[in-house]
């Protein structure tokens, strides 16, 4: 082995030790810093820590891109869901007059409320694009009441970290962390362009995540629980989402 | 077709201090690609196929295509790829839908990107160090003139295999692409696919917006891809053409000839 080559292994060795160290230590800082998806196990989990831990450090409290309601689409795509059960249909005859949205978890008073009780709530909207993660996408203008407010209605807990959010639809929760929880634009939506939320866009009640794609917007809202620990929900991957092979965390 | 060695004609085959550009040293230890070189190459080639089948799986949950903003089913596609998706709400004409692989696929292809993209700034930040783009990749002034492109795109299209003295440094329509697809097509493939991402365009709304649209960045992230596509296949037939055996083991082990065909 010349010369030349036996600095050129000694330099690699040492860059490798070097790159390995570093890794280490991004991965307990990430972890610390909550820079780490709740399904961060597994082949893919090193391109999603990254992918999240870059994002959120990129994007603190960045707002998602607002349009004119010029820019309003005419023909929104409301996608399908899965049959609605029997309680919805009830729900639907009443017009949704006995909708409730529990509030339970690590809050200073665990609360149900009416959709009456969310209208009175201050009222907030944006005119923002969904886009799903197949590729398609609209612009509508979504009104109802910022999360954070009811965060601080039902008094979140400084040890909150997530909150996890339940559809009527069985098996179909999504939990975000509080950078979202906490955004103006993190909405329970109830009203769309000029009218009620329509049920094929998730009326009577819809979070609305605007930083994130449009799987991340759960449909049909029942349930907020707000928590330190996914772990403790489903299969402890964060939501329903990686448990059907798609990531928990949807900014890309 | 009967294949021929071009004319003689002179190489820059001294660019300098360097590995990969002396053939008659044959007594010395050179190597026609530095380590590095073959590692990232080969990197980034594992990235770029797990990219290209994810792209590929995640274009056929929604084959069509539009520009400006948004786009969707109730919407004038720009154009639509002749093939059957996997949701039953995309119109294709086809009457059977492809089973969902987006999961893993949206998983696979960020991850990849992420070896792709921090393979590629490794390479780009040695190379621009250790002078690889100027000794290897930067044709030298005197090739850049219409005389000397249109003789290396002659020969190019005439089918001449190389010279084995060619086998030590790249032609100068090589040079160019190479220079074409790390310089410009990477960094466009890889904007185009972060101004998609909702949450980057929030920080970075410009991302986007220069580009026309959400709509817009996808249609160009799709056509960009293409031409990476239509780079690799010549590269492969490139590869073939000149001596596959030659060409894989200089890429490999780094030696770019037998012994006995460099005396």
């Amino acid at each position: 082995m010349s010369k030349l080559s036996r600095r050129a292994w000694i330099a690699s060795g040492v860059a490798v030790a070097a790159g390995g160290a570093g890794l280490a230590v991004a991965a307990k800082l990430a972890g610390r810093y909550g820079l780490v998806p709740p399904d961060s196990g597994g082949v893919y989990g090193p391109g999603e820590t990254l992918t999240y831990a870059v994002q959120r450090l990129l994007t603190g409290h960045s707002l998602a891109r607002e349009f004119s309601r010029s820019q309003i689409s005419k023909a929104p795509f409301a996608n399908e869901v899965a049959p609605l059960g029997d309680d919805f249909q009830r729900f639907q005859k009443g017009a949704f007059a006995d909708w409730r949205l529990v509030v339970d978890g690590l809050v200073a008073q665990p609360a149900s409320f009416s959709l009456a009780d969310i209208h009175s709530f201050p009222r907030s909207s944006h005119v923002t694009m969904i886009q799903c993660e197949e590729g398609w996408s609209y612009i509508a203008e979504w009104i109802g009441a910022p999360l954070s407010h009811l965060l601080g209605v039902v008094g979140a807990q400084p040890q909150a970290r997530y909150v996890v959010y339940r559809s009527i639809q069985p098996d179909w929760w999504e939990s975000m962390d509080m950078a979202d929880a906490l955004h103006p634009q993190t909405l329970l939506t109830y009203a769309m362009n000029d009218g009620d939320l329509p049920v094929g866009f998730g009326g009577p009640l819809r979070i609305r995540v605007s930083r994130q794609l449009g799987y991340k917007s759960v449909k049909y809202i029942t349930h907020l629980t707000v928590t330190d620990n996914l772990k403790q929900f489903g299969k402890g991957l964060g939501s329903a989402s990686p448990e059907g092979g798609y990531a928990w965390y949807a900014g890309i | 077709m009967a294949l021929r060695h071009p004319p003689l004609h002179r190489y820059p085959l001294q660019r300098g201090r360097g590995v990969g550009t002396t053939p008659a040293m044959a007594d010395a230890p050179h190597l026609r690609h530095r380590l590095l070189v073959r590692i990232t190459h080969w990197l980034i080639t594992l990235a770029f196929l797990a990219l290209l089948i994810t792209g590929g799986e995640i274009v056929l949950s929604h084959p069509r295509f539009y520009w400006g903003e948004v786009g969707n089913v109730n919407t004038a596609p720009l154009f639509k790829i002749p093939v059957p998706s996997s949701r039953n709400l995309v119109p294709t004409g086809y009457g059977y839908v492809l089973p969902d692989q987006n999961g893993w696929s949206r998983y696979l292809h960020f991850q990849s990107a992420w070896l792709f993209i921090l393979t590629g700034l490794l390479y780009v930040a040695v190379g621009a160090a250790n002078g690889h783009f100027r000794r290897n990749l930067l044709p030298a002034r005197a090739e850049v003139v219409p005389k000397q492109l249109a003789a290396s795109i002659k020969q190019h299209l005439r089918f001449w295999r190389p010279r084995p003295e060619e086998a030590w440094s790249y032609n100068v329509v090589q040079r160019l692409a190479y220079l074409l697809v790390i310089f410009v097509l990477t960094p466009l493939v890889i904007w185009t696919g972060l101004a998609m991402s909702p949450a980057f365009v929030s920080a970075l709304p410009g991302a986007v917006n220069i580009l026309g649209g959400q709509q817009s960045a996808r249609t160009l992230h799709f056509a960009v891809s293409v031409l990476l596509v239509a780079f690799l296949l010549v590269h492969i037939f490139m590869v073939i053409f000149a001596g596959f055996r030659s060409r894989m083991r200089a890429m490999i082990s780094g030696r770019a000839a037998e012994p006995e065909e460099q005396a």
